[in-house]
């Protein structure tokens, strides 16, 4: 606790590195996995290749990734674009599994009333299935920004910035007082944005909640 | 390019597989680790989840501490215990095991609970104790969640039992964390494949358990196939 107090401007620069890393590809796995979900849905060989793809690419362990791919990529070991890279794959994988299986339950009968009503296909997709898809895509979320974030933290072993760093310092200059404040900072942080994913979810899907 | 080159070089030399730090020896200790860890997840992690999911009581504490133990950060856990406890592998294991906790207790938790109450409520009227309807209906029924969740534990465990490497233990890790202090960067590529590698495998056999566990298939050979033409429904 005292040693958070006494470096404030430290965990604030960490912190916006650690969010920055694990919070980016959050929001660009979501601009692949719902626009891919939607397309592949009713694609049974494309629909079976993307969840095999995403299943593996879920396999394969963060530190792994962090060193292959700059190998691949050509980028250097320590470049953030690798953690981003790496990270947006996961959130990826992972959301679309979700997207797929919320369109799945979209009762039929729904989606005739709203072509019936005149709704053109893509309208009908943004207006009626998405929304629909939502308390799916908030449960999928929670699980990929919590994982993130503690994603990040394991990257500091290879030297990639975020609040990992004060685990590894700490451990390495035997100062557990810096571990255990960067523990109860990422802890603190992960709940917090939980709690404002569950939040949002609760804003964006006001019929869950309608008078019956 | 090079360092690829050199990584697959190293993993097709039989020399670098043997010995006591070869990576036959590291595949083995890695293995253990994750045993170890997801052993002890499971010791506490299954019967709290099939209790709470049986009598329904607790709910709340299932989903609390679910969630606060995804949130903690192992990596720091790791450390943490290894700076308080010493070096060796007990505090490494404890933090792997608290990490295995959340994916088998969701996964026990939820499969218990999601069983058909019709199907309880016969057991109950056929007069089945407590236990037994727990022992042969609810557990028969959850074995595919509960292995799912085994599965995501495994997965999890896996991945950061590399971490272990850091606290001076042993475990593919080694290859990653030496290879990237030493410079030599093949031999980090050689732990990453490998991490990916033993991930993937573990990942397949679970899946294929999870297939076997489906009730009502007979695929685990507990009772003969009912023949599809004679079936009554």
């Amino acid at each position: 606790m005292h040693y958070l107090l006494t470096h404030l401007d430290d965990a604030r620069a960490l912190t916006v590195v650690h969010l920055r890393l694990a919070l980016l590809p959050v929001l660009l796995g979501l601009a692949i996995a719902v626009p891919l979900a939607v397309a592949v849905q009713r694609a049974p060989l494309a629909r079976r290749l993307t969840t095999a793809t995403a299943s593996v690419v879920f396999t394969i362990p963060s530190l792994a990734l962090f060193v292959v791919l700059p190998v691949i990529l050509g980028t250097r070991l320590l470049d953030e674009a690798n953690v981003i890279v790496a990270l947006t794959s996961y959130t990826a994988a992972l959301l679309v599994r979700a997207v797929l299986e919320a369109l799945d339950t979209v009762p039929a009968t729904v989606r005739d009333a709203a072509a019936a009503l005149g709704y053109p296909k893509l309208t009908r997709i943004m207006k009626v299935d998405l929304p629909l898809a939502i308390p799916n895509l908030i449960a999928g979320l929670r699980v990929v920004v919590v994982t993130n974030i503690a994603m990040v933290s394991v990257g500091s072993v290879i030297g990639i910035g975020g609040l990992g760093a004060w685990f590894t310092e700490g451990y390495n200059t035997d100062k557990s007082d810096q571990i255990v404040a960067g523990i109860l900072l990422l802890f603190t942080l992960a709940v917090v944005i939980d709690g404002l994913i569950v939040l949002a979810g609760r804003v964006a899907t006001p019929w869950t909640r309608a008078v019956r | 390019m090079n360092f690829v080159r050199q990584a697959i070089a190293y993993l097709l030399t039989v020399r670098n597989w043997t010995g006591p730090v070869g990576l036959a020896a590291r595949l083995a200790e890695h293995l253990e680790y994750t045993a170890i860890a997801l052993g002890a997840a499971a010791l506490i992690a299954v019967p709290l989840g099939l209790i709470i999911g049986h009598t329904r009581r607790g709910t709340l504490l299932v989903v609390g501490t679910v969630n606060a133990l995804r949130s903690l950060p192992t990596m720091g856990v790791l450390l943490l215990g290894v700076l308080l406890f010493g070096l060796g592998a007990a505090p490494t294991l404890v933090a792997l095991a608290l990490l295995g906790v959340p994916s088998l207790l969701a996964g026990t938790y939820a499969g218990v609970a999601g069983v058909d109450p019709a199907a309880v409520d016969a057991a109950r009227a056929l007069g089945m104790t407590e236990t037994q309807v727990l022992r042969r209906v609810e557990v028969p029924n959850a074995l595919p969640a509960i292995l799912g969740g085994l599965r995501n534990a495994t997965l999890q465990v896996v991945a950061t039992a590399t971490v272990a490497a850091y606290a001076s233990l042993g475990g593919l890790g080694r290859y990653l964390i030496d290879g990237i202090k030493e410079r030599q960067f093949h031999l980090a590529l050689v732990g990453a494949l490998a991490v990916a590698a033993l991930a993937l495998v573990l990942d397949g056999v679970l899946a294929a358990a999870v297939w076997a566990s489906a009730p009502g298939t007979g695929r685990l050979g507990g009772y003969p196939r009912r023949d599809r033409h004679h079936t009554c429904q």
